[in-house]
């Protein structure tokens, strides 16, 4: 813009002053978008305390249907993914552009395994009817060991809760290879990388939200 | 800022030398935000922040004047007690369109995001909004909620009432409810871009000397909007998605038939719909408290009072939602408690009416426009809270609950409230942001007949709602007529007012007096820039010395603060004017 001084690095837009205050912003911004995030799913998580609440031993006889060990699978991916893209902020902060790229190709990697397990376990659910709604339709033997009549809102929350959770997985790959692309043209460096840390934020929830949702359905006993 | 502590000490150590000049803005601007780029394709991909304000103005005016123009068909239709010219079926599907429009299209933007826009930078001292390109974006989502609700319409529509219960919202097989339902749903991501960013830029994009305690109370009172924006909006994005799941897949969560629960639907909805009524208006007081200085020529009497009650009622806000559920079967113990907070509510609203009324004492009071509509907001307001502190007393709310009492209720508070401080403020800032007056006297005639109007129209409506007048209802009993035909005749009345505002300042664009910068003779920040604002607000970055309202001294020994060049130490001046002792020996 017509303002712009000699002092005003490339990376920063025209109404910050200066660079600190464009990253101050931005991770605000993150935090404040996260918090959003919070609330978000805590529609759900009220949703799945007041059913717990109601149908108790409902929730324990469904959680059996679920697979625990791809479960925990799932978590140590996801947990490993966070290390990984904490890796890629600190290789942009020390101007490694090597580190930087891979660690953001291992993150996206990672969280590829996740929706890959996340697909064969619903594939594995549709199999056996046990699907959404109007789509209920367990095969004999399931519904023989899941007798209850309300079996249908355990999977109804369960459906909503790994749904909305697997497209904020998606969305973060998205990102990742947005990130990725920038890195290989050289775009992060130790005086910018407020993309790859505000990411990096959003990536902590998505896997901090799962972390939740796995004993939450799986480890009912 | 957060380098404020090293550059602190680089500045103590090494004495800087810099450029400074008074305040002075041009008294007619050569070039301004509206002449530095042209074309309509310009306008659409701005991210400057006072296009997009205006943008959203002109949306929030267009959704006014189609959802206005259903309730006078509404009004017609009820001026007698069986079909006057439309059906049934139609009746209650252009009753919910009304509500939804006017809610979510109308008032939740209306004064956060059209004026708030455009004004908040500038009372920061700011060139523009934290996130510019979100804030672009966030009209574009608004315009792609809009589309959608549209859509609906074309497919059946909907006629559930803007509040969507299940389990009729659920069970209905319209195609039309999916498409509302999820253009609300796009619509809150539009507020949520908006509550982020106005956070963001309040922390950390404040001109230099502009402290907490320094801030405008408008900005106050946008500050605790955002926050309930953030903290509401995703509540109701989660429920309209568990509804439209609901009405697709029938997974069960809402549906009574299928061992779900309608009432956690209300608890979920009003988890954000009373909230959101805070949404509509706060940003409403704050525009009150700027108007009111402005035209007392007096400073604002218990700012802080003002300012943290803002946060107050942001924070009870979210604490009374089921003071709208006291006949849906909630336990005794919950109904009486949360008839006790939405009493606590009343009292950080008592005290900004009460500090307002204590700013006009003694002041030098100017019977502008605006401050016309300051009287009118404090009358019809007043009536307003008041009615609503009977309806959160829990015998009467039996009686009264979903009578037309609850409609008059909400609309001295929605319209008597919010769009009459809309009224306000954009009578206020119409100078700022077109450099254009408008014609006072006819500004003050339609005030008038909006005031009248807006009383013929709705006070008939708190007796027949006490006399057991069912909201919502196509037909009536006759003991009703005379009412409802005073309440139609009032909505025209209402409607003329709106038609001449709509007349004047469409003749102020094109053949309106010059406005110079600083027509009000206010002391607010916004006012020390040129008349239309050039592209960057400011020519300079203003260094603000004092608080907002600084009316001690007469207008030309007035000094609000010093200008530096764009770009050059501002983050010096941040560490050196947090004090006004420093700053004043700066001048010096």
């Amino acid at each position: 813009m017509a303002n712009h001084s000699a002092t005003h690095p490339k990376h920063v837009h025209h109404h910050f002053v200066d660079s600190n205050q464009q990253f101050e912003s931005a991770k605000l911004g993150m935090w404040v978008f996260l918090v959003n995030e919070i609330l978000f799913f805590g529609g759900l998580f009220c949703a799945y305390i007041v059913f717990r609440a109601w149908y108790p031993e409902l929730f324990t006889q469904a959680a059996l249907e679920l697979n625990t060990f791809w479960g925990a699978v799932n978590t140590v991916v996801l947990i490993g993914s966070s290390l990984t893209v904490a890796m890629a902020i600190r290789s942009a902060q020390n101007n490694q552009k090597r580190g930087l790229e891979i660690n953001l190709l291992i993150t996206i990697l990672l969280a590829c395994v996740f929706l890959v397990i996340k697909y064969f376990e619903y594939e594995h659910k549709l199999h056996l009817g046990i699907a959404p709604g109007t789509f209920w339709n367990p095969t004999p033997e399931i519904a023989a060991v899941l007798d209850h009549p309300k079996a249908n809102i355990f999977f109804g929350i369960y459906y909503m809760m790994t749904g909305v959770h697997g497209l904020h997985v998606i969305v973060g790959i998205g990102l990742m290879i947005w990130l990725y692309m920038r890195a290989r043209k050289g775009h992060f460096n130790s005086e910018y990388y407020t993309p790859v840390e505000i990411t990096g934020l959003y990536w902590h929830l998505v896997d901090l939200i799962w972390i939740f949702l796995f004993p939450l359905l799986y480890l009912i006993e | 800022m957060a380098n404020a502590s090293t550059s602190a000490s680089s500045a103590a150590s090494t004495p800087m030398k810099l450029k400074v000049k008074q305040f002075q803005p041009a008294q007619t601007p050569t070039n301004t935000y509206l002449t530095d780029e042209k074309g309509v394709w310009a306008w659409l991909t701005t991210v400057d922040h006072k296009k997009i304000g205006l943008m959203y103005l002109g949306s929030v005016a267009f959704f006014f004047a189609l959802a206005g123009f259903l309730a006078i068909a509404l009004r017609t239709e009820l001026w007698t007690p069986a079909k006057t010219f439309i059906e049934a079926d139609t009746y209650n599907q252009l009753f919910t369109l009304h509500g939804a429009m006017m809610v979510f299209f109308v008032l939740v933007p209306s004064i956060p995001a059209a004026l708030g826009n455009f004004i908040l930078p500038m009372q920061l001292g700011a060139k523009d909004v934290a996130f510019p390109r979100l804030n672009l974006a966030s009209f574009y989502i608004y315009v792609f909620g809009a589309i959608f609700t549209f859509l609906s319409l074309a497919n059946n529509g909907f006629d559930t009432g803007w509040t969507f219960y299940t389990p009729y919202s659920s069970d209905t097989n319209s195609a039309g409810i999916i498409w509302v339902t999820l253009g609300v749903f796009i619509l809150g991501f539009s507020s949520i871009l908006t509550g982020t960013n106005f956070i963001t830029t309040i922390h950390k994009l404040r001109a230099p000397g502009i402290s907490w305690e320094r801030l405008p109370l408008n900005v106050w009172a946008l500050y605790a909007t955002s926050i309930i924006q953030v903290l509401a909006t995703p509540v109701l994005a989660i429920t309209i998605l568990l509804l439209a799941m609901e009405n697709i897949l029938d997974i069960g969560i809402f549906d009574p038939a299928l061992g779900g629960d309608p009432v956690l639907y209300q608890h979920f909805f009003w988890f954000y719909s009373h909230p959101a009524v805070y949404i509509m208006i706060v940003p409403g007081f704050g525009i009150i408290s700027e108007v009111i200085t402005t035209f007392s020529k007096k400073t604002i009497f218990g700012y802080w009072a003002i300012a943290l009650s803002s946060l107050a009622i942001a924070f009870i806000g979210f604490l009374v939602w089921g003071h709208h559920m006291f006949t849906s079967g909630q336990s005794a113990v919950a109904t009486t408690i949360f008839s006790f907070l939405t009493f606590l509510v009343g009292i950080p609203t008592g005290i900004k009416i009460f500090n307002w009324v204590a700013t006009l004492y003694r002041g030098s009071i100017s019977m502008k426009t605006p401050m016309l509509y300051v009287f009118i907001f404090i009358f019809l307001f007043s009536i307003g809270g008041f009615t609503g502190i009977m309806l959160g007393a829990l015998s009467v709310d039996i009686h009264l609950h979903d009578t037309y009492y609850v409609v008059a209720h909400f609309h001295y508070v929605m319209m008597g409230g919010t769009l009459i401080a809309l009224l306000a403020g954009l009578h206020y800032w119409w100078p700022k942001m077109t450099g254009k007056m408008y014609n006072e006297p006819l500004a003050k005639i339609a005030a008038g007949f909006i005031f009248i109007g807006f009383n013929v129209t709705f006070l008939p409506q708190f007796i027949m709602g006490a006399q057991g007048m069912p909201r919502r209802y196509y037909n009536y009993i006759d003991q009703f007529t005379p009412f409802h035909q005073t309440s139609t005749i009032g909505s025209y009345i209402l409607a003329l007012g709106f038609l001449i505002i709509l007349y004047y300042l469409a003749h102020s664009l094109f053949k309106g007096k010059k406005a110079g910068p600083n027509p009000w003779n206010s002391r607010g920040l916004e006012w020390q820039s040129t008349s239309p604002p050039d592209f960057h607000n400011f020519s300079h970055t203003p260094v603000v010395i004092h608080g907002p309202y600084d009316y001690h001294q007469p207008m030309e020994e007035f000094q609000l603060g010093l200008a530096v060049e764009h770009g050059h130490g501002e983050e010096h001046l941040a560490a050196d004017t947090t004090g006004s002792k420093a700053a004043e020996a700066t001048i010096a």
